[in-house]
């Protein structure tokens, strides 16, 4: 063998070798080789089994909650320096896409006031809106694009870290959450779930904002928001705010008078857990950080046989009277469950979501049916290459075998690419692996067949292979790169499944290249290296 | 062995006839397209809910009908599939708000007409969750000593043996074999839980708007490799081979949506992988072909360009009937054994392969010839050998860019 053959054969040895690594591992016994091959080949769920949802983040919502947060501190302020106004409002933009067109209208600031009202706006609010006069009394806030951008990814950013929490507080394996579509505008999120067949109670616990606060009660309660406000004489005193509570359980739907300042709010939990009160009912029982511990504490010493309201998105779900001081636990009662009680913890741990959701896709692959297609792909893929093999074999004879080797090697090559890759396999992507087996095959026929022209126009063996080689080469080059462009377009423009296609396809057609001229090429010139004269062929 | 050594056939004298049918069918498809208002496209990109049920006994699939429509509104489809006792549940979605409402509707539905009934749990429809917490009280109650850990172990067991069973039980006695289902346990799953006749397979909702947007993407980045590629063969070869090639390519394309048209099947994403690995193949048989075709027109000064045409035909023929053969085997392999799941996609590829070999040699070739006639009578130099290649071809981007007529 000459030395440049013994070096390309040392570089085949290290790729095999590597390739065998990156897919099995060093496995001591066959059970550590299967799970080396589960914990490196990574499924996509259409083949594992589990579900899939896409959800949309409202970022509008973000929006209003920032504007009304500067609405109520704007107020303050003004209320501080003696700034009178008539109105303040913000708009209401419907759609993600028209977030950024939040404003804040003020209305009726008086001329004189006008400079102070300017250095408060500017002092405060300055950094993230922008205020123009509309006319003499009138002003107009609104956000600052770059800040607008800033908000959008930071709401995408938060929600997908909440949701990502909840998942995990769950307990549920290899799941995972990631921005999904082309730009982050389409604030959309994938979230996979392998394993769970019934995704509806995932669904209502991402859905849940979970958002609780704890307010005092002012009056109440009323059986309608018509009679609250009839027996407050139509207008309601300040600083306070009708809350509904839902009908639950036997209990008519009733309406409290609250504070409009919170006790204490979901951030100020330290941890939440489902459990049983002395009743054997479930409650989720939660704990204080020690700052809200304090302020709690202060709170119910002063007010013992008040009562305070639990409220829970936006709906009393009870108002207990304050018995005695209570410093840092406390109870939500009315689960009816366990698993009810455990995800209301679950989603109070996690904290709430800066703007809803909506659910644009769902998709469950139950266990069997993942089984059965990959079953189905790896029963039609084997049968697949038999054929081929056996018809390689018949058509070109001994060298059927090197096109053979080439063949498994490029498929080992692909698996191993894979697994070092990270790429998840999905049905598309087995695609991506039939039309690289094709072009393989493809590949070695236009060499055989180049070099059976050769061998027929009357050229020695050892010639005839080479100009085989070095003609097909071209062709293979062309036909390559020409897969390989449409594969970068396709990686480019394309979405989950077609990307995962590109993917498999380009990480082949490199593989095809090698195996088919460069090994194949090798195999035939160790061959030729063990005749003293190479008179035929078998091709 | 060696098959089709040395032919003669005259391809491009026999284009007629195969052009001819080429234009019938791609017109067949179109029409059946739009007779039908436009492709059917599957959930995927049309939105709405699907989903597949197996059942362990022939389907009632009237009866399943019946009970779904009379709660959804709009279309609802029942499809059987063929040789097997499932069936495909289809359902329309307008609206991104329905989305929610409808795969919890059709499992409702279905559970009340088919389930176990009783009040006791479906075991071949309920998930770990649900039977973990429906057995909890009862086991305690018989004084089961087990911790969360153990019924939760106990609970994917069972599972595990359901979905190795193809999602199907037939009695409840069969999970007595299952490890950690005790005796007692048992007991506790049959005071609990029945079985139902049907299990789903899987489920799908798609709302419209991530439709319309996996559709548009689709086309575009289809549109956007196929322009890649033109270019790329524009670059190597001329303009013209490049417009040849994707003129054939857009024939397979059309042609193969058109009987998905004509035969009533799905487009779904999948299909469109399998349209992208026909596209591919296309491509590279044409590419294969029109290498010869550059070599020869390098080689033979003397041929006129049908000649030459027919004469690379023949030289690759042996090869694009080895190549194309055992590709459609492994596609064949695939429709035959790759099950419900993967037949749209074995469909496309068994009919992609077939068509994209014939369109290399009577779709792609004649453009070629065609196009030289055109110029050719442009100039009015008639018995100048039509051949027009750069000399350079080894050197794409480089030399001269202009056509050197030899």
């Amino acid at each position: 063998m000459t030395s440049n053959l013994k070096l390309k054969f040392l570089a085949i040895f290290v790729i095999i070798v590597g390739c065998i690594y990156g897919i099995i591992g060093i496995p001591t016994s066959t059970a550590e080789m299967a799970a080396n091959w589960n914990k490196n080949i990574h499924l996509g769920l259409d083949l594992k089994g589990g579900s899939q949802l896409v959800l949309q983040v409202q970022i509008q919502d973000a929006f209003k909650a920032e504007a009304d947060t500067v609405i109520q501190r704007l107020k303050d302020q003004l209320g501080k320096s003696n700034i009178q106004y008539v109105d303040m409002q913000r708009n209401d933009p419907p759609t993600i896409q028209s977030a950024d067109s939040i404003q804040i209208d003020v209305k009726g600031i008086p001329a004189t006031s006008a400079g102070n009202f300017r250095q408060t706006v500017n002092d405060t609010f300055g950094g993230v809106w922008n205020l123009t006069p509309v006319n003499q009394t009138d002003y107009r806030l609104t956000m600052k694009p770059t800040e607008a951008l800033k908000l959008r990814a930071d709401t995408l950013t938060q929600s997908k870290n909440t949701i990502e929490k909840k998942i995990n507080a769950l307990g549920l394996a290899e799941s995972s959450v990631q921005e999904r579509g082309r730009s982050s505008a389409e604030a959309e999120l994938l979230v996979q779930l392998p394993g769970v067949d019934d995704p509806a109670r995932i669904k209502q616990i991402l859905k849940t904002a979970a958002m609780l606060e704890l307010y005092e009660v002012v009056g109440g309660p009323w059986a309608s928001r018509d009679e609250a406000l009839s027996s407050k004489g139509g207008v309601l005193p300040l600083n306070s705010q009708l809350v509904g509570a839902p009908a639950r359980g036997g209990a008519p739907a009733e309406v409290y008078l609250l504070a409009r300042t919170p006790v204490i709010t979901g951030r100020d939990l330290r941890n939440a857990s489902p459990s049983q009160d002395q009743n054997s009912r479930w409650v989720t029982s939660f704990v204080l950080t020690q700052d809200a511990a304090k302020r709690f504490e202060r709170f119910t010493a002063a007010n013992i046989n008040n009562r305070l309201a639990i409220v829970l998105d936006k709906n009393v779900l009870s108002a207990p009277t304050i018995q005695s001081k209570i410093s840092d636990t406390g109870q939500i009662t009315g689960a009816n469950s366990y698993e009810e009680a455990s995800d209301l913890a679950l989603n109070l741990r996690a904290g709430s979501l800066p703007a809803s959701v909506e659910y644009l896709e769902e998709r469950t692959v139950g266990p069997s049916l993942g089984a059965d297609s990959i079953r189905a792909g790896v029963i039609s893929g084997i049968a697949g290459v038999i054929a081929v093999v056996v018809v390689m074999l018949l058509y070109y004879k001994k060298s059927g075998v090197n096109a053979t080797l080439a063949l498994v090697l490029n498929a080992l090559i692909l698996i191993a690419a894979l697994s070092y890759f990270g790429a998840v396999l999905t049905l598309p992507g087995i695609a991506g692996v039939i039309l690289t087996i094709g072009m393989a095959v493809d590949s070695n026929v236009l060499i055989f067949e180049r070099i059976r022209e050769e061998l027929r126009s009357g050229k020695a063996v050892i010639a005839a292979v080479d100009a085989g080689f070095s003609k097909a080469f071209l062709t293979i080059i062309d036909t390559h790169v020409t897969t390989v462009v449409s594969c970068a377009f396709l990686f480019l423009f394309g979405t989950g499944p077609v990307k995962g296609f590109a993917v498999t396809l380009v990480i082949g057609l490199i593989a095809n290249v090698f195996t088919a001229v460069f090994v194949s090429k090798a195999i035939f010139d160790w061959e030729f290296g063990r005749q003293q004269k190479v008179l035929a062929l078998s091709i | 062995m060696q098959l089709f050594n040395n032919t003669h056939y005259d391809f491009l004298g026999t284009k007629w006839p195969f052009i001819i049918a080429s234009l019938i069918l791609t017109a067949a498809g179109l029409v059946s397209i739009v007779v039908k208002g436009g492709p059917k496209y599957g959930i995927d990109f049309a939105g709405g809910a699907v989903m597949y049920l197996r059942f362990n006994q022939e389907p009632p699939v009237d009866q399943i009908r019946a009970a779904l429509e009379s709660k959804i509104q709009g279309e609802v489809s029942v499809q059987q599939i063929t040789g097997a006792p499932e069936v495909l549940v289809g359902t329309q979605i307008k609206d991104e708000k329905e989305l929610n409402v409808n795969r919890q509707v059709i499992e409702d539905t279905l559970r009340s007409t088919f389930g176990a009934g009783g009040g006791k749990l479906d075991l071949n429809n309920a998930s770990g969750d649900q039977l973990a917490s429906k057995l909890r009280e009862p086991l305690l109650q018989a004084a089961v000593a087990m911790s969360e850990q153990e019924l939760q172990t106990v609970v994917k067991a069972i599972a595990d043996f359901r979905a190795s069973k193809g999602g199907l039980l037939t009695s409840l006695d069969q999970l007595s074999g299952v490890p950690g289902v005790t005796p007692q346990v048992l007991n506790a799953i049959k005071q609990e839980c029945a079985l139902g006749p049907f299990t789903i397979l899987s489920a799908e909702v798609v709302g419209p708007k991530v439709g319309r947007d996996l559709q548009k993407q689709a086309i575009l980045a289809t549109l956007y490799a196929l322009a890649g590629m033109l270019v790329y063969i524009a670059l190597r070869f001329e303009w013209i081979y490049g417009v040849a090639a994707v003129v054939a390519v857009l024939h397979d394309t059309i042609l193969t949506l058109g009987l998905f048209s004509l035969f009533n099947k799905e487009i779904s994403l999948t299909v469109v992988a399998a349209l992208l690995t026909l596209v591919g193949y296309s491509m590279n048989d044409t590419i294969v072909v029109f290498d010869r075709i550059r070599e020869n027109l390098r080689s033979m000064r003397r041929e006129s360009l049908p000649e030459i045409i027919n004469l690379s035909v023949n030289q690759t023929l042996s090869r694009t009937i080895l190549t194309s053969g055992l590709t459609l085997l492994t596609a064949l392999s695939l429709w035959l054994f790759g099950g419900q799941v993967l037949n749209g996609f074995a469909f496309a590829l068994v009919v992609g392969i077939i068509v994209g070999t014939y369109s290399s040699i009577y779709i792609a070739s004649p453009i070629l010839l065609f196009s030289q006639n055109v110029l050719e009578r442009k100039r009015g130099t008639k018995q100048t050998p039509a051949v027009s290649v750069k000399q350079a071809a080894s050197s794409p981007a480089g030399g001269g860019r202009k056509a050197v007529r030899s």
